[in-house]
């Protein structure tokens, strides 16, 4: 989230941002007595340690089985890719994020799992059905043959639309699995996180190329 | 009792427990955040023995603070969830929309009707992740009624408020400029800290709002963009008072300036930005003056024969045990809402509808800030060369309202205005960066990652902060028969918006698609026409204030220009419940500066033998 927003702006500003509207939403699921929302006994709690680091399972036990992490990852890695010196997004523990966020007990959670367990599913049977292996253990043309298959956008009526959806929604976990990570960070362009003595502005020459003057009354 | 320097590094804030109160205080101030922190701040300054009890547990930002942690080092990339509302980081704790043990009702819940009360449990309250946007109300805000015919006038004007202002700015630490625009007061010498750069978005923004007319400066956030001059600030804030400027020049010194980087709403390690448990309760209790109470749930004012308050009820809510605390004056700053249900709850016979609540006022006209956001993408912006634009932890610029000449003309069709906050630029990267379908496809691998860098930092988001009127159908009542933990009645939200918010939502949102265009960018939508879908739900912007408002009578408010109930001359008020109206600047300044005023309107009284 750009650190420079007001909260409200920033979550809206995601939302705006399409693929990032899954993450730091705020929750409108006060029932009539106000308290329905939060799963009691499960989760982090209102009142969690932030100072901690916490790792995807410290919370809640991850419950993607051998098979579907294998094929969660080749399919975060064909969605992101190792590139020159950036990780693919497995590397940089994409896929128990996913795993993570598929077994979580938060609304938005509980409503993404079928989703995912559903599309794994299905990934799993069309890759039998289609190349006598799974995901997996397919060869890189055919997993990718098969990405394609599911990235088109998808009616309603059509056989590929669980599919699709579920590719779209694996596709922005990637996406924010792997740019959350420093490394990932670092490949998107995000230079900050450090303390500096001082905050200098733009570039001269961003500033000349934009045709812009930083002489206006500051 | 806190001694002299008890604020050091790992010493809980929370220094007695029920039992080991004292007998009596002076005052006992119920709440820690913007209002209490203050009241309790200059109460203390001035010698008074306070007892600050607060519903939430003991907190301290120096050592709960996760700076520089990344996203991938929390739960879930650190998405809201019901737990954590505005993410994993977000400081704040025990707290959101909804609160375990502690619910609220609607009296509906459609569309439009429904309030959504959001609570911090904790001590030092909201100010812990409140925006730090710090703006003064103008002459206009106090005076609303007189110039439209709407809502209330205030029975108290600018020129009442100023001086406090200007001492709540030179305390906590603002930044930002004098303008010279209508109705956005400038500050005197010496109390602002000088702006930050503009960042490359804002800069581009200023450029092209031009063509629309907006003017965009810098906004005034409670940030340390220096060091606070501790060697004449002090004597300002407490002429003739050796021992108070003593303990805040040495306590200006231990808050260091801004280092450029974390988000604001994270809370603060170094006490850069206000926070009431970084900058009001440490050196409150180091005058060895103030008394903390965590964990203490208020459940009413208690009153004796006479109509004197004596003090207050409250649960531990560790131990669920009932407690009693007295003090010769009483201040409520529990946040405008909890401060209401405690005057409902505290009935006696003397009181059958609860403290302050004589004529019927207390709960009446709560009032929201309107809210209605966009965003949009800028093609200038795409792929510039990165650099570290962390900032200040916030917006360094905004709009404030510029048209009041063609509102007063009547041509707007809303008789009220609203300013911009904005926002852009390549800050940390918290969720998936925006990326275009590939052709209606989903975008994936080496062409959504170079996508992905490339629009990174061009996306704007705009959000409009607006004044609301007062309104007979937006009030809090006990609901009859719900309860909480601990047995006490819970509120019940009344509301709705008038036209002339819901058109000013739509103005909003016209304005920032304008302004999305003027930069060259492209809208995806059309902005609301009429505003209905356009503005957010009540309670939502987390500005509520009203409902134990100030007047110059009992027969329409609750509270007298002292902020002291019609009721029980030493019962008041210190939170945003005492607003009349809410102009479209940020409450919490106003709440800070008015508890001033009515702290030293206690001492005041307290010196002469009225308390």
């Amino acid at each position: 989230m750009p650190p420079r927003m007001d909260r409200r702006l920033a979550i809206k500003w995601m939302l705006a941002a399409g693929g990032a509207a899954m993450l730091a939403r705020p929750r409108l699921l006060a029932g009539p007595d106000g308290t329905a929302a939060v799963p009691a006994g499960k989760g982090y709690g209102t009142d969690p340690d932030l100072m901690k680091p916490y790792k995807p399972g410290d919370f809640w036990p991850l419950t993607l089985t051998d098979a579907q992490r294998r094929d969660t990852a080749a399919l975060c890695d064909i969605i992101i890719p190792a590139e020159g010196s950036h990780p693919s997004a497995s590397a940089v523990g994409v896929t128990d994020f996913i795993d993570e966020w598929a077994s979580a007990p938060y609304p938005d959670n509980v409503r993404d799992r079928p989703v995912i367990l559903d599309g794994l599913a299905w990934v799993a049977a069309e890759s039998q059905k289609r190349y006598g292996t799974s995901f997996a253990d397919a060869t890189a043309a055919q997993r990718l043959e098969l990405c394609e298959v599911m990235a088109p956008e998808a009616a309603k009526d059509s056989d590929l639309h669980a599919a699709a959806k579920f590719f779209r929604r694996i596709r922005d976990l990637t996406s924010s699995g792997y740019f959350s990570t420093p490394p990932g960070m670092r490949d998107l362009g995000y230079v900050g996180n450090v303390p500096s003595a001082t905050f200098d502005g733009p570039p001269a020459d961003l500033i000349a190329r934009l045709g812009l003057t930083d002489d206006v009354k500051w | 009792m806190a001694g002299r320097g008890a604020y050091e590094l790992g010493t809980p804030m929370a220094f007695v427990t029920p039992s080991t109160t004292a007998e009596k205080y002076d005052v006992i101030v119920v709440g820690s955040g913007a209002g209490g922190g203050q009241a309790a701040y200059t109460l203390t300054m001035d010698g008074a023995k306070v007892l600050m009890i607060e519903a939430g547990r003991s907190y301290d930002p120096r050592m709960e603070t996760p700076m520089f942690n990344t996203y991938d080092q929390a739960p879930l990339r650190g998405a809201g969830t019901p737990a954590k509302p505005f993410g994993y980081y977000d400081a704040t704790i025990d707290g959101g929309w909804s609160v375990p043990n502690e619910p609220y009702t609607s009296a509906s819940y459609e569309p439009g009707r429904e309030f959504k009360w959001w609570r911090a449990r904790m001590l030092g309250g909201r100010t812990n992740h409140w925006g730090r946007h710090a703006l003064r109300n103008g002459p206009y805000d106090f005076k609303p009624y007189s110039r439209d015919g709407l809502g209330f006038d205030w029975p108290i004007g600018y020129e009442d408020v100023a001086p406090y202002y200007d001492k709540v700015e030179m305390l906590i630490g603002v930044y930002g400029n004098n303008n010279g625009l209508e109705n956005t007061p400038d500050s005197p010498d010496g109390c602002l800290l000088p702006p930050p750069k503009a960042r490359i978005g804002e800069l581009f923004a200023a450029k092209h709002g031009k063509k629309i007319n907006l003017p965009v400066i810098p906004l005034h956030r409670a940030v340390l963009t220096r060091p606070l001059d501790h060697k004449t600030i002090p004597a300002k804030l407490h002429p003739g008072n050796l021992r108070a400027q003593k303990i805040i020049a040495a306590d200006m010194q231990n808050r260091a300036q801004c280092f450029w980087a974390t988000a604001c709403g994270r809370g603060c390690q170094i006490r850069a930005n206000y926070q009431s448990t970084t900058v009001h309760l440490p050196p409150a209790l180091d005058t060895g003056n103030l008394d903390i109470v965590a964990n203490g749930m208020v459940r009413e004012v208690t009153v004796d024969d006479h109509g004197k308050a004596t003090g207050v009820v409250y649960f531990d809510k560790t131990t669920g045990m009932e407690h009693r605390a007295q003090a010769r004056v009483v201040v409520l700053a529990a946040s405008s809402a909890e401060t209401a249900r405690i005057l409902l709850n505290s009935k006696s016979n003397r009181f059958p509808q609860g403290v302050g609540n004589s004529t019927g006022f207390v709960g009446k006209y709560i009032m929201d800030t309107v809210g209605a956001d966009w965003g949009g993408q800028v093609p200038a912006l795409e792929n510039y060369a990165s650099y570290n634009e962390d900032g200040a932890g916030g917006g360094h610029a905004y709009v404030p309202w510029w048209l009041y000449q063609q509102q007063q003309a009547g041509k707007l069709g809303f008789a009220r205005g609203y300013h911009i906050e904005f926002g852009s630029g390549k800050g940390m990267p918290g969720g998936a960066p925006w990326v275009p379908d590939d052709g209606g496809r989903t975008n994936f691998g080496l062409k959504m990652k170079e996508d992905a860098r490339r629009y990174y930092g061009s996306h704007f988001g705009f959000s409009g902060r607006g004044e609301m009127i007062p309104n007979d159908d937006s009030f809090c009542e006990l609901d009859p028969t719900v309860k909480d933990k601990w047995g006490i009645p819970v509120l019940r939200f009344h509301w709705k918006w008038s036209q002339h918010e819901i058109r000013q939502a739509a103005h909003m949102q016209r304005t920032f698609a304008d302004w999305i265009e003027a930069m060259g960018g492209k809208n995806q939508k059309a902005p609301d026409p009429d505003g209905t879908k356009a503005i957010q739900p009540g309670g939502f912007i987390i500005h509520e204030v009203g409902g134990t408002i100030m007047g110059g009578s009992p027969k329409n408010s609750v509270v007298n220009p002292a902020a002291q109930t019609w009721d029980v001359k030493n019962l008041f008020v210190a939170d945003g419940g005492v607003f009349v109206s809410n102009a479209d600047k940020n409450p919490t300044l106003t709440i800070m500066a008015l508890a001033w005023r009515t702290a030293d309107g206690i001492l005041n009284q307290m010196r002469k033998g009225n308390l």
